[in-house]
């Protein structure tokens, strides 16, 4: 039901990833990331993908859903799932504050076309350009985040950044496997 | 060719497949014994665009096909040839054939050469019935798919056209647009031999030259009686940027040069230039790709997006008048400010329905089918039936335009296979030998009625009966009212045809159209008397995209119930409430049992004022047949939503069919409710 809506919403995003699918083409030799903090790490998406940022604001809960998932915010019509990503990284859950930020993402998922959600981050920090042969592989330590939700690691002067592939952390698909494992419940 | 035609091919498609339909239902309206020549210039002027259109793609298949019908309709149109029902069957044929090459070539597949040359052979057949040949066959043989050689052309008022003389002068612009005359020449050269003569006295010094420029004038022999139709299309793109003339060469003319001995027909057909198939081949590969991305696109009355950009408009000046307040907001110009913010709700109400009206379309997009259908089946049935339409204008959303058009199909079928009766069986029983079944659409209220109105024999209550009986499908001493017996015919696998024909009666339509009707939100009435006929109504939404809702909260959230599932809302007494076996929980109301389902714990909702029911409500609600009450803190509202899709940016979650956005902004989801009573089923 209701599914027609949503086609002409997905053409103004499907042309909007279009030119930013074009631009990542062509940006081969360096790379903007929006960089952010969550619990005192920095962490980083490619900026062509960030279509807004905005502050937090109260959500409508969406039931059944895994945790991380805040619930639905109406962006100008369009209702767009919250993911608060300290929960969806198991890290420990933090207040609301006024510097709370959602940045709105567009995701590629691949099977059900382009998708746009927002993550919650305790604040922005600042854009970087990123060679890509300053790019390093995630280290795998064990750590809090599989790597596999990772494009790779910056090591800067002052920080160290890590870079998410929003597309597969993002993909709602991928949802339902993590929460199994991490939740065991639907 | 710099220009990506796969662009075009879209349009191309969309304005053929509207053709054909206009040819349809065209060839459908002709009267056999008074032929209005306005009907045949319709069908002809049709056919035409697409030949046109399909030769600038270089669907070469298709122009070629056309050709032969248009020549056909030509000679009807200009009144050498009677219109005959064979000669009109032929034509419908071909244009399923037509519609059939043109989806082949939409989606990429290959077109089956067997089925068209069948038809063409048709056609040809046609065309080259005896006392009926004329000039405008030479140019149909010229088709590749029939080898048989024809007659060459004779007028009986004239000595035979061997050959013409053409002068041809383009003017200087004829370059400009985009007309070629090497390929004009090439294609002249396809009807027969043709010598050509340049003429290079209006051409001027080379310092003077625009290349875009044409100076050139041709002098040109054509050989070969060609029918003067088939030169003037040629160069029937340039009309008006050239002067034309063209002088007949008649047998006997001193001036005939010595190869008109050689009819056109036999000599050998001047191979393709090159260009032409690999074009073919590229506007192939090209049309692939287009379906892979394929479109969903609509066309808008201009009416109405003029509508719109008045409202766009009006809202613009409201903007401006409330900004212009703003700026240097006193208290004296309060009045004026609610003035604007009332101004400007109005207007945007009014947007909101205008655009809402562009997804209208009407009706007769699902109906104009129709006459096809009911002109084949009653001549395979050998019935007479009279279709009439009514209500065609009224409006509908486009979803729902192609989601009826199947369940119609098979009422309409229904009707005319098991409703009207025979011809003599008709007369025997005093009514005119031509049945009618109508088609009759309308408004009411929110919603839009079909009506699928035949006057045969109706439905014969005992008969269902027996036969529901019969299959097994109701206990022999039930007691049925007569909807309800009426009814039985949407049971699966009822079927009354004593025998099963290919057009109805295995008894999987009517449930499928019942199924279809209800899962656009709509519902489906019979009322019929035995012998008079029956009537089928038709009951759908207007609408999917907006939903009488009502609003309903627990705890902090809120959520909307189609308003057509609730049935009534009730405080709960404990006395009344049933646990059974320790867990799940049943109302009872009017002696029915309801399953109850907590939404606070359904959907984990921490926040619920009502813990234990007495304290809130009990709405009950229907889906799918099933009865079941949902427990909520309190009823808010009801109010028309817009639908939103979760499944856009998320997915999909159970008992969840939306969502909508509330007028202070935020979000509420809309209750699916056979989803959420599967939900509480686990």
């Amino acid at each position: 039901m209701g599914g027609f809506l949503a086609d002409a919403e997905r053409f103004v995003i499907a042309s909007e990833s279009a030119r930013m699918t074009a631009q990542n083409t062509t940006d081969q030799q360096a790379g903007q990331y929006l960089t952010f903090e969550l619990a005192g790490e920095a962490y980083g998406v490619e900026i062509l993908k960030v279509r807004e940022i905005r502050g937090w604001e109260p959500v409508r809960k969406m039931p059944n859903t895994p945790r991380f998932v805040k619930g639905a915010l109406n962006l100008r019509g369009a209702i767009v799932p919250i993911i608060d990503l300290r929960e969806r990284f198991n890290m420990e859950a933090a207040p609301y504050t006024p510097t709370t930020v959602v940045i709105v993402i567009s995701v590629e998922t691949g099977a059900s076309g382009p998708v746009v959600m927002g993550i919650v981050a305790d604040a922005v920090s600042d854009v970087l350009d990123i060679e890509p042969n300053a790019l390093r592989d995630a280290p795998n330590l064990g750590s809090k985040i599989n790597t596999r939700y990772m494009r790779g690691m910056y090591v800067g002067k002052h920080q160290m950044v890590m870079l998410l592939d929003v597309d597969k952390l993002l993909n709602p698909e991928e949802f339902v496997d993590l929460d199994s494992l991490s939740t065991g419940q639907p | 060719m710099a220009i990506d035609m796969a662009q075009f091919h879209q349009v191309f498609f969309e304005e053929s497949f509207e053709g054909l339909d206009a040819m349809e239902s065209g060839l459908l309206n002709l009267d056999m014994g008074d032929v209005n020549v306005d009907d045949i210039n319709t069908i002809f002027r049709a056919a035409h665009s697409i030949k046109g259109g399909s030769g600038t793609f270089g669907f070469t298949a298709v122009s070629d096909f056309t050709h032969v019908m248009e020549t056909l309709l030509d000679e009807m149109r200009d009144g050498r040839r009677k219109v005959t029902q064979t000669a009109v069957n032929v034509l419908l044929g071909s244009v399923d054939c037509l519609r059939e090459m043109l989806q082949a070539i939409k989606d990429g597949d290959t077109i089956d050469p067997a089925a068209v040359g069948a038809h063409k052979q048709a056609l040809d057949q046609e065309l080259a019935h005896p006392g009926q040949a004329t000039a405008a066959i030479a140019s149909a043989s010229s088709s590749t798919m029939t080898q048989q050689p024809r007659p060459p052309a004779v007028d009986n008022d004239q000595p035979a056209v061997i050959g013409w003389t053409i002068a041809f002068s383009p003017h200087l612009d004829l370059l400009k647009t985009g007309n070629e005359p090497v390929r004009m020449f090439r294609e002249l050269a396809t009807l027969g031999e043709l010598t050509s003569t340049v003429d290079l006295q209006g051409l001027p010094d080379l310092f003077d030259l625009d290349p875009e420029e044409c100076h050139l004038s041709w002098k040109l022999v054509l050989n070969g009686a060609v029918s003067p139709d088939a030169i003037d299309e040629v160069f029937a793109w340039v009309e008006g940027e050239c002067d034309l003339a063209r002088m007949p060469i008649h047998g006997e003319h001193p001036a005939a040069p010595p190869a008109m001995t050689i009819p056109a027909q036999d000599a050998p057909r001047p191979p393709l230039p090159a260009s032409i198939p690999s074009d073919g081949k590229d506007a192939k590969k090209d049309d692939t790709k287009a379906s892979g991305k394929a479109s969903n696109s609509i066309r808008v009355d201009t009416s109405k997006i003029d509508t719109l950009i008045n409202m766009v408009g009006e809202l613009v000046i409201t903007q401006s008048m409330l900004s212009l307040i703003g700026d240097r907001f006193e208290v004296n110009k309060l009045d004026q400010l609610k003035n604007g913010l009332s101004q400007l709700e109005r207007h945007t109400r009014e947007l909101q329905e205008s655009v809402m009206n562009i997804r209208m379309l009407p009706i007769s997009f699902v109906f104009s089918r129709f006459p096809r259908l009911a002109h084949d089946l009653s001549s395979k049935l050998g019935k007479k039936v009279e279709l009439k339409l009514v209500g065609e204008h009224t409006e509908v959303d486009k979803t729902v335009v192609e989601l009826l058009s199947d369940p119609l199909v098979h009422l309409v079928r229904n009707s005319l296979d098991h409703g009207i009766e025979m011809p003599d069986i008709r007369s025997a029983v005093g009514k005119p030998e031509t049945g009618t079944v109508t088609l009759d659409a309308y408004h009411r209220g929110g919603n839009i009625v079909i009506e699928v109105r035949d006057d045969g024999k109706g439905l014969d209550k005992d008969k269902l009966r027996a036969k529901a009986i019969e299959k097994g499908l109701i206990e022999p001493d039930a007691v049925l009212s007569d909807k309800q017996t009426y009814e039985l015919i949407f049971m699966p696998g009822f079927s009354t045809a004593e025998a099963l024909t290919d057009i109805s009666g295995r008894g999987v339509g009517m449930d499928v159209v019942r199924r279809n009707i209800q899962a656009l939100g709509g519902n489906i009435d019979i009322a019929s008397e035995l012998g008079k006929g029956s009537t089928i109504a038709i009951h759908l939404p207007l609408t999917l995209a907006i939903l009488d809702g009502q609003s309903i909260a627990v705890g902090d959230e809120t959520y909307i119930v189609p308003l057509g599932a609730i049935i009534e809302s009730i405080n709960i007494t404990d006395d009344r409430v049933n646990r059974v076996a320790g867990k799940g929980e049943t109302f009872l109301l009017r002696g029915e049992y309801l399953p109850i389902i907590r939404m606070h714990d359904i959907f984990n909702v921490a926040s619920a004022k009502a813990k234990r029911l007495t304290e809130g409500l009990l709405v009950v609600v229907e889906g799918q047949g099933l009865r079941c009450g949902l427990f909520v803190d309190d009823l808010l509202g009801q109010q028309q939503v817009v639908i939103k899709s979760l499944e856009a940016n998320y997915r999909r979650i159970e008992g969840v069919s939306g969502a909508t956005i509330l007028g202070d902004g935020s979000v509420a989801l809309i209750l699916d409710i056979p989803g959420l009573m599967r939900l509480a089923h686990q």
